[in-house]
């Protein structure tokens, strides 16, 4: 216990980080108590209130409470986050295992598609899928449009390092001891990568929360959620930066900063932990 | 570099350039929608009238845009004239051609993407490089955080902010669109000011956040590159600390840089996108928003196509000079 403290001190990417996430966890919990989430649906209270002691985030020009829906919206894209970048990194996983394990044929198409795929800017490829299936996106399926693409850059960056793991000498005992590719790859492979998941996760989370975002700015996200990225759209929409209307954006966008930074700090620690040799020059 | 790697990396560009074309015309099809008639309808939505004779229309129109041939013949079709970058009419702004409205797009999207990349790029490269150089100055140290803090955050949202201190609280800089509403474009001095400074804030929420990424990571290849022995040895040598830094190890650190880039195109475009529509800078991001809210799938199609194609044709120039510069990458030991 003392040791981990002592080491939180020196990581303090880390601490910085959990630490906004944790805030942004207590702000939603807390705020489930204090506010009615109803009140992020539009037409639940007056329009265009600056923030008071009754609206202490104010309301927007359809009537949603903007605590009420800074309270209900955070999670919505969180989970989208979540879903994305753990749907990316699963199947990142297995591919890149498959391809740097196994090497040959499955190793050239694996790559050739995630080198080819990580060329193309993914947020139109994105677009593309979103207007196709459109008639109303829900949270769960913004969150598969996103994931569809957010295995390209796991795969990728795993590949490498298990192309290099795989030449170490105690996997080398393992295959010589007789044991099978799936047996050495889960006990021998996967431990050893384990921090270095964690952060490529993280990493899927924050790009996969910023492509939903950018999906819902440009109008292609689920329309009636009160998610982050769509109360910037009715931002965008209504204006609300010529009208003086700041308290409706101030909101969404200092919570989006809080997600932001606060996941960049977090893969920077998990960075340290995984990869010894940044401590160095840290 | 032989011929036959530069064949091959001309096929990938191929390659991708089909896919693209391939995912853009059979993705609407499998969704089952119907551009023409949902475009009617709205109209008619719109306008009130009578929706018996829509069907007739709806045939006609298909009959237009060639809907109405099978599939294999709409889509051989479609690649040859998207090969010669005809994207058909825009069905909400018919009779325009969606290649004229492109065509109108991508000189704005083109400056200020080509400026903020660039500038982001040797300003990110140069400072990273210094960050990691122990004889800099001092008070350099005090640069990582914040850059860090804005590597961190989407364009866009940076644009936001910029936007309300520099142009809305302290009114400085235009707040929205590329000119003047009423400057009549042409190549004037007072236009071309009139454009600059309606680019600055776009132009700056994106070199901001880039920069920080490029300094990053110039700073990680700085690190790793000193602590080689060859570095080691030009310093027992005598050289100045400025040939080791500008010599040894910028020139080796930069080139990981170099590779970076192709990949970070894509992603400081789909940014741009977003920074486009926020300021409505009248580029390719915001012809593409105004593309999604009218629904006009044609000049979406045009307009995804027309940047994979763009974006895939410089990472293949990219490629093809990389090797010119590290003359310890030759292609043929691929």
């Amino acid at each position: 216990m003392q040791g981990f403290v002592r080491y939180l001190r020196r990581n303090t990417s880390l601490v910085v980080g959990s630490a906004l996430l944790l805030f942004l966890l207590l702000f939603v919990v807390i705020g489930h108590f204090i506010v009615d989430v109803e009140d992020a649906r539009a037409l639940s209270v007056r329009p265009l209130q600056p923030p008071s002691w009754r609206y202490p985030f104010g309301t927007d020009r359809q009537g949603r409470d903007l605590l009420a829906v800074m309270v209900a919206g955070t999670p919505l894209t969180l989970r989208i986050g979540f879903i994305a970048g753990i749907l990316g990194v699963a199947i990142g996983t297995v591919l890149a295992f498959v391809a740097a394990y196994y090497r040959g044929w499955a190793d050239t198409i694996i790559r050739g598609i995630a080198d080819i795929g990580l060329t193309v800017p993914g947020l139109l490829v994105l677009i593309i899928i979103a207007v196709s299936i459109r008639g109303g996106l829900t949270v769960n399926q913004m969150a598969i449009v996103v994931a569809s693409l957010a295995w390209l850059n796991p795969t990728r960056t795993i590949r490498a390092q298990v192309l290099s793991l795989r030449e170490r000498g105690y996997v080398e005992i393992a295959r010589m001891s007789g044991m099978s590719g799936p047996a050495i790859i889960f006990f021998e492979l996967m431990p050893n990568l384990l921090p270095y998941l964690a952060a490529t996760l993280v990493n899927a989370i924050s790009s996969a929360i910023l492509a939903s975002i950018g999906l819902e700015v440009l109008g292609l996200g689920p329309i009636d959620a009160p998610t982050l990225g769509m109360t910037l759209y009715w931002v965008n929409f209504n204006a609300a930066m010529i009208n003086g209307w700041w308290w409706w954006w101030t909101a969404p966008t200092v919570i989006i900063l809080i997600v932001f930074l606060g996941l960049f700090f977090v893969t920077v620690g998990l960075d340290e932990i995984a990869n010894p040799r940044l401590r160095k020059s840290a | 570099m032989r011929l036959i790697d530069i064949t091959k990396r001309c096929g990938v560009f191929v390659v991708i350039i089909w896919l693209a074309a391939s995912l853009n015309f059979f993705l609407p099809k499998l969704s089952g929608q119907d551009p023409v008639r949902s475009k009617l309808l709205q109209q008619a939505a719109l306008g009130g009238y009578v929706q018996s004779g829509i069907d007739d229309m709806v045939k006609v129109y298909e009959a237009r845009f060639g809907l109405d041939r099978p599939l294999w013949q709409q889509y051989f079709s479609y690649i040859g004239d998207v090969v010669q970058l005809d994207f058909n009419y825009s069905i909400a702004n018919y009779p325009r051609k969606v290649s004229d409205m492109i065509a109108e797009a991508v000189p704005w999207t083109v400056a200020l993407l080509g400026m903020t990349t660039l500038l982001s790029f040797v300003i990110g490269t140069v400072l990273g490089a210094l960050l990691a150089w122990p004889r800099a100055p001092r008070w350099m140290a005090w640069l990582m955080p914040p850059l860090w803090a804005l590597h961190a955050i989407p364009f866009f949202l940076l644009g936001l902010i910029l936007m309300y201190v520099f142009a809305f609280q302290v009114p400085w800089l235009p707040i929205f669109g590329g000119y003047s509403m009423g400057a009549t474009p042409a190549m004037t001095l007072g236009f071309v000011a009139d454009v600059a400074r309606h680019a600055v804030l776009p132009a700056l929420s994106i070199i901001l956040v880039a920069t920080g990424g490029w300094a990053l990571g110039m700073r990680g290849m700085m690190v790793t590159t000193m602590g080689e022995d060859y570095v080691t040895f030009a310093e027992s040598k005598g050289l100045s600390s400025f040939t080791i830094f500008s010599r040894y190890c910028l020139r080796n650190a930069i080139l990981p840089q170099i590779t970076a880039f192709a990949l970070a195109l894509g992603q400081i475009l789909s940014g741009a996108v977003l920074v486009e529509v926020i300021f409505g800078y009248p580029g390719i991001g915001t012809l593409l928003f105004q593309a999604i809210r009218e629904n006009d799938h044609f000049l979406i199609q045009g307009v995804v196509f027309t940047v994979i194609v763009a974006l895939g044709l410089a990472t293949l120039i990219l490629d093809l000079v990389y090797p010119l510069l590290d003359p310890r990458i030759s292609y043929q030991r691929t």
